[in-house]
């Protein structure tokens, strides 16, 4: 069967790839796009590190296939910073030491920029619960519960 | 891109104590830095592996011909391409190995062991062809019956694993062989003389699950093996040089034909320091001659990676009516998974150390059963017999009506103790601990209903070992740094600031880089919560050696004697009453005379590092119980351990928090669920239930600083002591919470729900 | 495998009709690309239903909510007044695994899979939900609680789909609330979920109420002696008694690796009682 020719947007950049109907979006980024900061922790949507946003909406990429990609526009972690200039949760998260060995780093990032583009004043209940579908087993959540409640602080210019 | 650092330094320092930027910090957030399985090599095969499904089998013939005929498929291996080894106990850091038993782990030879057990492996163009070249693989197995329970594996009559396995420890040695792999022993004194002087004895049986170091990355790497035999590998590891040591041995190659380049690694927790794939895409690749890739999927990494054991525990304590503690016992039996080698050992050494008792016994069981052999989970051994003792510590001090702190400072270790396995203690921190944790507003927060605090101390006695590290001073008068010890939590960031304060420049003029096999001598892997302690004690060398370098030079160029010149203040200055006028130079400035002067400057440290001193530990917990569901909540956590000196504040903090989450999971939910098929029913993040961030409060943390004299900033090893004390702790506040003493973990809703309903029928029973 | 991504339901069910081997719906995906991965099916279709407008809508219907089977969690939350009318069905969709999961997973999905612990089907069908079908032979509709039949089947047959859900218009001085217990806060399966609507009367006494089990059976069920024990009553604490002891009474579990029989029992009884005080609160504000 032949493959699938995949055109789509990732970071504002017009893309193409080749898949299989039963490769993921994850597969296809990492593989055929060479976005390999996004994550494979679990494959079943169980630990978010493989956290994306398609048409802004936040979504595990290991539970979307490449095919469904079509068209669509995906925002992953290589297109967080503005050029040099990091996003205040990547500096926040950097600040208060948010990260240890840093691998549920990235699907942290996605799934709290998605949060405050929707709440911009969380509470600490909300932020929790947001990122429930993110596991970290280096840190115990503390401080990256405050890089992102600080983050929204900055964001909103309190 | 340099931040400013937020905290005041340690007194006396410009580095030491502050929060300064981590080096890797920025390609993590960006998604930039390179993890295991974010490697990739021109025209690499995928690598599959077969895996039994049954837990005891015996393997009678492995026919491959038909995979190998599958179009894509480059190469197969089994147990026929590793050297089989033959039975050697040597030392690895916190256990020990034996390769007879790593070479039929990783590659199972005439049985398989566990459900998940490899059999073969393939190398084939696809992840798809390799799929379908497995089942197209014939294995000729010959069930047996499974034991999975660790006191079932200790029956006579029980399923026998290994039919070598005489007992070791035992005096006469038994002449069957049993699942029973060793007994160890760690006393000092007579307990039974001391029984009969306690006025209270308090005996409890407990039993623990095992339960998996949950690390978020799979195990991957990428293997090269070139026609002449030079072997490539890149991979998640905690000990590349350990790696690189286990491949030569089960491949029969020279050691010096293996580069090993460890990764970013996605957590360990001393999960990763053994092979699981290396070896296999090694030999894959060889086979090939093409590079291979290997990832596992997480419900590999949950059926055929080590877990740490799981355990039947019995202890028993007295003390006199004043609170003294006048004897101590303790029998552990340990799971060890397929092969022996659990941590009963360690568990036995640490059990009573917080305490300072005349009159130890512990007896350690290390037995083993039809589960993935266990692999190291920090302070391993340690949470389980802690757990069991600092529950009976608790009750114990409910009996004498004393404050569960006060019966603890009551029998503190301090300097000067000696601990039952052996060492006198130097300054240690245990009492600080427990006066702060008294001092503390989380000590007299009112708690409401069905609300319960609990109090728990910990122990865990770090390491030291081989250690190599290179600073070499650039032409420009920066620095490169190269250490050898994986960087898992923030380790880079402190050797960086210990060079930065001994060389006094500013951080960002010192670039660090974690070193592959061939660029360094021997490190021993990152475990036993050495990396800062033993890479910092080497750089601190490194660095010293460079400043002495430079003095040498200076001197040279001033026509100087050498003890005429000292390094302060970040350069080198003419030193004492006749040096003279020469102008100081920095680091800069003698880049610039190296050539002339000798050649490059470096610093090259290797040691064995000694002197690793223990961390103590007491934490605080608050829960609530749903008194109709058995939920249990964490509401409150304070975590106090000693540091020794927090070389870089927020990543000790993070050490401490860390090992609290993975303890309050490991008390509340962590478990392997078996069926009686001897399979594992959830080999997932769905089914196998760490803490969310909704599950947990903020962990509030206090560093306690008792500085270890044998460092030279006194660091001690923290990133262990953490996760010991959560599961008595928390146990302890459902105690006071309920009533009702839990021994068994976890202590998942159902479990606390049916004793609270036993309990309630007994009271109404009374009425 | 195959791929396609009709735009019209006629063209979807065409497709899934005319495919003599499996063929498979795909929604939000969470459920199927699951199943896909360890092999527990080995579809040679998979028909995409996301570019079907009528599958992706939510519209004002006869007073109530026509919403379609391929509305994710996330959007239902979204909708302006959906969640103030049937809060307890929005609930429910929304705890159904995480944030990301909601940003994709159905209602129509969670229904479909046939798991009898799906967290959004008790909702639906104590709110008295129907589910809209359309197959080969045209439409129908059926009370939500009727399309499943055990655990992986469902009533529909080759080629059939679940278009829509019907919620009804809400009655004055409704409530409706979905509860369910898991170990941790988040991410688990629903051990026991509990579905509860009620209407009162303007003194207060409950004249209607449907209470719906999940995870306590093969199937979601739709437990009348529990209704009845609520209906006739002010939902006073001897009501709420009778509540527990018929949730229980209904529960036909098993054991397994998220929880006991004996727990399940139990716990579906406290939830019976704590969704329905909740739903009291919520018939009295509205």
């Amino acid at each position: 069967m032949a493959k699938h020719h995949i055109t789509a947007t990732v970071n504002g950049d017009p893309v193409e790839f080749l898949c299989e109907t039963e490769d993921t979006l994850l597969d296809c980024l990492r593989d055929q796009l060479g976005l390999t900061g996004t994550k494979e922790g679990c494959a079943t949507g169980d630990c978010g590190a493989c956290s994306v946003t398609v048409d802004g909406r936040l979504v595990c990429s290991c539970l979307m296939l490449g095919v469904e990609a079509q068209g669509k526009p995906i925002a992953t972690i290589e297109g967080m910073a503005n050029g040099e200039e990091l996003h205040p949760l990547q500096r926040k998260f950097l600040e208060h030491a948010a990260l240890q060995c840093g691998v549920c780093t990235p699907g942290f990032l996605i799934a709290a920029k998605a949060l405050l583009e929707r709440s911009p004043d969380p509470t600490e209940i909300e932020v929790r619960y947001w990122l429930a579908g993110n596991l970290c087993r280096c840190t115990g959540y503390d401080k990256i519960v405050r890089a992102v409640l600080d983050a929204a602080a900055e964001m909103r210019g309190a | 891109m340099q931040e400013k650092a937020k905290e005041k330094p340690a007194s006396g320092f410009k580095w030491v104590g502050t929060r300064a930027p981590r080096p890797d910090g920025v390609d993590k957030v960006t998604g930039r830095a390179r993890f295991g399985a974010d490697f990739a090599m021109q025209g690499q095969l995928v690598g599959k592996v077969l895996r039994s499904p049954h837990p005891h089998a015996r393997i009678r013939s492995i026919d491959v011909s038909a995979a190998a005929r599958l179009p894509g498929v480059k190469a197969i291996v089994t147990r026929d391409d590793f050297k089989d080894q033959p039975s050697e106990f040597i030392p690895a850091g916190e256990m020990m190995i034996n390769y007879r038993d790593v070479v039929r782990n990783l590659m199972a030879r005439e049985k398989a062991l566990y459900e998940g057990h490899p059999v073969a492996a393939v190398a084939a163009t696809t992840a798809a062809i390799a799929k379908q070249a497995l089942k197209l693989i014939k294995v000729d197995y010959e069930v047996l019956p499974h034991v999975i329970d660790v006191v079932e594996a200790m029956q006579p009559g029980a399923p026998i694993l290994h039919e070598d396995m005489i007992t070791a420890g035992v005096e006469p040695a038994p002449n069957t062989p049993s699942n029973v792999a060793k007994r160890v022993y760690v006393g000092q004194g007579d307990v039974a003389a001391g029984f009969k002087q306690a006025d209270v004895i308090v005996e409890r049986e407990f039993t623990t699950k095992p339960v998996h170091q949950g690390y978020i990355e799979p195990h991957a790497c990428v293997a090269s093996v070139s026609e002449d035999g030079q072997a490539e590998l890149w991979g998640t590891t905690q000990g590349q040089w350990i790696v690189r040591a286990h491949c030569a041995r089960v491949l029969g190659w020279d050691i010096s034909k293996i580069r090993v380049t460890s990764s970013e690694i996605g957590g360990g927790f001393g999960g990763k320091t053994v092979v699981y794939l290396e070896p296999i895409a090694l030999a894959l690749a060889r086979k090939a001659r093409r590079p291979v890739k290997m990832t596992m999927t997480r419900e590999e990494v949950f059926r055929a990676s080590g877990p740490t054991s799981g355990a039947h525990m019995r202890v028993k304590i007295g003390a006199r009516k004043d609170g003294r503690i006048v004897a101590a016992e303790a029998e552990l039996r340990y799971q060890a998974g397929a092969f022996a080698g659990s941590p009963v050992q360690p568990g036995a050494m640490c059990a009573f150390a917080p305490y300072d008792l005349a009159n130890v016994s512990v007896t350690g069981w290390d037995v083993v059963t039809n589960r993935p052999k266990v692999a190291a989970y920090r302070a391993p051994g340690a949470p389980i017999s802690e757990f069991a003792v600092e529950s009976v510590i608790d009750e114990l001090a409910t009996r004498l009506g004393l404050d569960p702190i006060e019966l603890r400072l009551k029998n503190a270790a301090k300097e000067g103790t000696r601990a039952a396995y052996g060492p006198k203690f130097g300054p240690v921190g245990l009492v600080e601990t427990l006066e702060a944790a008294k001092a503390h507003a989380h000590w007299k927060t009112p708690l409401g209903r069905n609300q319960g605090r609990g109090v728990a101390s910990g122990f865990w006695f770090n390491i030291g070992g081989e250690t190599s590290v290179s600073m070499s001073l650039n032409e420009d008068g920066t620095l490169s740094l190269t250490a050898g010890t994986p960087d898992i939590g923030g380790s880079r960031a402190a050797l960086v600031m210990m060079a930065a304060e001994e060389l006094g420049v500013d951080l960002d003029k010192i670039r660090i880089q974690i070193g592959d096999t061939g660029q360094l001598g021997y490190n021993f892997l990152t475990g036993g919560s050495r990396a800062t302690f033993s890479s910092g004690m080497a750089t601190v060398e490194a660095a010293r050696e460079v400043k002495k370098e430079a003095c040498r030079r200076a001197a040279k160029l001033w026509e100087l004697p050498e003890d005429a010149v000292e390094y302060t203040g970040g350069a080198v200055r003419p030193a004492g009453p006749n040096a003279g006028g020469h102008a100081p130079m920095t680091l800069e400035d003698i880049a610039g005379i190296a050539g002339k002067t000798g050649g490059p400057i470096a610093g090259y440290a290797r040691i064995n590092a000694h002197g690793a001193a223990p961390s103590f530990a007491t934490h605080i917990a608050d829960v609530e119980v749903d008194p109709e569901t058995g939920r249990v909540t964490v509401l409150r956590y304070t975590a106090i351990q000693d540091a020794g000196r927090a070389i870089h504040p927020a990543y000790v903090e993070g050490q401490y928090q860390g090992g609290v989450a993975q303890g309050i999971g490991w008390a509340l939910n962590e478990e392997y669920i078996y069926g009686d098929d001897g399979r594992l029913q959830n080999p997932g993040f769905l089914d196998y239930r760490v803490p969310v961030a909704s599950d947990l409060p903020m962990i509030d943390t206090v560093i306690v600083e008792v500085p270890n004299p044998r460092h030279p900033y006194g660091v001690r090893g923290v990133g262990e002591t953490p996760i010991v004390p959560p599961m008595a702790a928390i146990a302890n506040a459902v105690e006071q919470a309920t009533g009702i003493r839990f021994t068994d973990l976890p202590m998942s809703p159902p479990r606390v729900l049916a004793a609270l309903d036993e309990a309630r029928a007994a009271e109404r029973a009374k009425i | 495998m195959r791929y396609e991504a009709p735009n019209t339901i006629d063209q979807a069910v065409a497709l899934l009709a005319g495919e003599p081997g499996e063929a498979r719906v795909l929604a939000g995906g969470t459920d199927l690309l699951v199943q896909l991965r360890t092999d527990l099916i080995e579809p040679v279709l998979l028909v995409d239903i996301k570019g079907i407008p009528e599958l992706r809508q939510i519209k004002e219907e006869g007073g109530g909510f026509r919403v379609g089977a391929a509305v994710t969690g996330a959007e239902l939350k979204e909708h302006p007044k959906l969640k103030s009318v049937w809060p307890g069905v929005v609930e429910a969709a929304n705890l159904i695994g995480s944030t990301q999961i909601q940003g994709r997973a159905s209602m129509g999905g969670n229904l479909c899979n046939g798991s009898p612990a799906a967290d959004s089907v008790p909702a639906l069908i104590a709110a008295g939900a129907r589910a809209s079908i359309v197959g080969p032979n045209g439409r129908r509709d059926l009370p939500v609680e009727d399309v499943m039949l055990a655990p992986r089947k469902l009533a529909l047959t080759k080629g059939e789909i679940v278009a829509s859900f019907l919620l009804p218009a809400r009655p004055a001085r409704t409530g409706d609330a979905y509860l369910r217990f898991i170990p941790r806060t988040e991410m688990d399966i629903a051990v026991v979920g509990c579905g509860v609507c009620l209407t009162l009367d303007a003194g207060g006494t409950c004249t209607a109420a449907r209470v719906s089990l999940g995870a306590v059976a093969p199937r979601p069920l739709l437990v009348a002696d529990a209704a009845r024990a609520l209906i006739g009553s002010k939902v006073d604490d001897a009501a709420l008694k009778k509540l527990d002891a018929a949730a229980r009474a209904a529960c036909q579990p098993i054991d397994d690796k998220r929880g006991t029989r004996e727990y399940r029992i139990k716990v579906a009884g406290v939830l019976a009682r704590r969704a329905a005080l909740i739903a009291l609160e919520r018939a009295r504000k509205a």
